[in-house]
């Protein structure tokens, strides 16, 4: 099978998918009982909520309203958010940039000392630095992310108060980015959650490629490129980590919607305006458009982390480009 | 704390100190298994990590001996709310003048419930599924699959928030099947790739031709072989469904106060952090230690079970 055709299938049944999420979430938050208006805490007038709900199509049959949404999604609308009184798209396009942010941030710190931790912790396995690293990141590996969220709020926001407690940027100085200032404002109100997020991902990291680095240290081509007198640098760095990294490919693939979507608390914690936070709001609210949308976003995020893996996986080990697309999903399994 | 709760917590403690260190010789004493357990127990990490959930479960049982305050009485909420920690209260009070203490011994029941609940039901789902698509592939399979693909792009945490907040009050029941209902489907592939690469082995394949029912094939000579990634998914299971649902109590709707779950006492506590930090640092310190202790588990079967890890050159 040629790469395009490949591909092909899996962008087909990469959007299956994905369509299949929107269906799921959109019959299970049409079947659960209330409808937008008209909860049991709000105090308006039923006569004035049936009209509402009527005039936002809510009270015709689950679907007509399922034909008329897949219809719009079609032609690439995502509809009228009603609690935010404002086009879905707008909304969540208000978001993206700084859920790209965080993410962004969070995965460099995530890859790069997981990474440079677990290479050096297997170069002296089950020796004393590898023995407390591993203690280490077992412990922070295992913290839930929230928590270790407001200790770190606790520590360096409000006794040290060396950052921001919260929000994107300074509300006064630097309402938009438009000097080099601004710009070092939002880094500065960025490191706190970004390292929340980054430490837990890189204790997981570092674990995960401590183990893959040490399948590979005995497997015989390790010996022989021992053997044949290359230089250590070259065997760890050209033959050990180079086939170590096909299940770290993976990794990524599978960490990249989790740092998406997996920041609500992070979002909600620290007050920052992402995509995470705005999809437990219209949960909230009961804003359906919205809610449909953002599942519509985070699915996507997932079938996209893991064909681009299983593009990477292709361009690190030639091995496996010939194979065919069955044989693939094995690998990534 | 009365001198009697001393007490039970001493028990407590040499209890589960004891039950690893019997664990540990009579596996290492065993003929078979000897290599096994031997590996089992190679990291002391192991070892702890079992001894501190053997002593939390201890606990959690426990609780009416092991907690000296009724874990939903507000003591005196004037004067003492906040208290920090002290002989009386060994973890200080909450805002609403709760004993710390007695709420985190209480909390361990709830949440090690929803955990191990949560958990064996993923994990029975998972493996239940994984094994029919592994071993009668074909449609089956793909159908299967097709599903499980679409259940890995869900996502978890939203659906979970959905069905707990638009239904309103749902039960404790409730939300354990919801949590076990999203979070077998990682399972269900790991599960399904081992039966796939067992069922071509040559006891399956003679099990067959001796005329051997199919689920007894399964169950009995299939998952038994399988049991390396099953358990190993059940204990971190265990500890994923956990931080679940102390991220959903987090969120304000998990288990509905003044039930103590330590998600929820993160939750309730978090506001006064800055003038109390005993009481949101305490629920957050126990979580952790029952995850670190699963993950630690998890690592000495992988070890014991997994044939093609062998010992690091």
């Amino acid at each position: 099978m040629t790469v395009a055709a490949w591909l092909l299938r899996r962008v087909l049944a990469s959007v299956a998918i994905v369509f299949a999420v929107v269906t799921f979430v959109f019959i299970l938050i049409h079947i659960a009982p209330g409808k937008p208006c008209g909860g049991q805490n709000e105090i308006v007038d039923p006569a004035v909520c049936d009209e509402v709900n009527r005039q936002l199509g809510f009270d015709r049959p689950i679907l007509e309203q399922y034909g008329l949404y897949v219809l719009a999604l079609a032609r690439g609308d995502l509809g009228y958010s009603f609690s935010l009184h404002r086009p879905v798209r707008d909304a969540i396009a208000e978001t993206i940039p700084f859920t790209l942010q965080l993410a962004g941030a969070a995965l460099v710190l995530d890859f790069a000392l997981g990474l440079a931790l677990g290479i050096y912790q297997a170069r002296r396995a089950n020796r004393l630095p590898d023995v407390i690293i591993a203690n280490i990141t077992l412990f922070v590996y295992s913290l839930p992310t929230f928590w270790l969220a407001l200790l770190l709020l606790l520590v360096f926001g409000e006794k040290l108060a060396w950052f921001p407690v919260g929000g994107p940027n300074n509300p006064v100085l630097c309402p938009v980015i438009d000097s080099a200032f601004c710009l070092a404002d939002r880094f500065w109100h960025l490191i706190l959650p970004a390292t929340t997020l980054g430490l837990v991902g890189a204790a997981g990291t570092a674990r995960f490629q401590r183990a893959a680095m040490l399948a590979v240290a005995s497997q015989d081509y390790i010996r022989t490129a021992r053997a044949k007198g290359a230089p250590e640098r070259r065997v760890v760095l050209h033959h050990q980590l180079r086939n170590a990294l096909l299940s770290f490919i993976t990794r990524f693939g599978l960490a990249l919607p989790f740092l998406l979507t997996g920041a609500v608390l992070i979002e909600t914690i620290f007050a920052w305006p992402g995509m995470g936070r705005l999809a437990f709001e219209a949960i909230l609210t009961r804003d359906y458009p919205l809610v449909t949308a953002t599942a519509l976003i985070a699915s996507t995020m997932v079938v996209a982390g893991n064909l681009v893996a299983d593009l990477l996986l292709g361009v690190a080990d030639p091995r496996l480009r010939v194979r065919t697309a069955s044989d693939l999903d094995v690998v990534t399994a | 704390m009365t001198l009697g709760t001393w007490f039970a917590l001493g028990i407590a403690l040499v209890l589960a100190g004891e039950f690893v260190r019997a664990l540990r010789r009579r596996g290492l004493r065993q003929g078979g298994g000897g290599e096994r357990w031997r590996r089992f127990f190679r990291h002391r990490t192991t070892s702890w990590g079992l001894g501190i959930l053997t002593f939390l479960v201890i606990v959690a049982v426990a609780a009416p001996l092991i907690a000296p305050f009724d874990p939903n009485r507000q003591l005196d909420i004037v004067h003492l709310k906040n208290q920090p920690p002290s002989w009386t209260f060994l973890f200080g009070t909450d805002v609403l003048s709760r004993d710390v203490w007695s709420r985190a011994v209480y909390g361990a029941r709830v949440s090690l419930g929803i955990g191990a609940l949560g958990a064996l039901m993923a994990v029975s789902l998972g493996t239940l599924v994984g094994a029919i698509a592994g071993y009668y592939q074909r449609w089956i399979d793909a159908v299967l699959m097709r599903g499980v693909d679409v259940g890995l792009a869900l996502p978890r945490i939203f659906i979970l928030l959905m069905a707990v907040a638009l239904w309103d009050g749902l039960p404790f029941a409730a939300l354990v099947i919801a949590i076990g209902l999203t979070s077998w489907f990682g399972t269900s592939r790991l599960v399904r790739a081992e039966v796939l690469s067992l069922r071509q082995q040559d006891f399956v394949v003679a099990a067959r031709a001796l005329g051997v029912q199919t689920g007894r094939i399964i169950f009995r000579h299939v998952l038994p072989n399988a049991a390396a990634p099953i358990i190993v998914s059940a204990a971190l299971g265990v500890g994923n469904v956990l931080l679940l649902e102390a991220s959903l109590s987090f969120l304000g709707i998990g288990i509905k106060p003044p039930d103590p779950t330590w998600g929820n006492m993160i939750a309730d506590n978090a506001p006064s952090i800055y003038s109390a930090p005993w009481s949101t640092i305490v629920p957050g310190l126990a979580i952790a230690l029952v995850v670190m202790s699963l993950n630690a588990v998890a690592d000495g079967v992988q070890d014991a079970l997994d044939p093609h890890e062998r010992e690091p050159v």
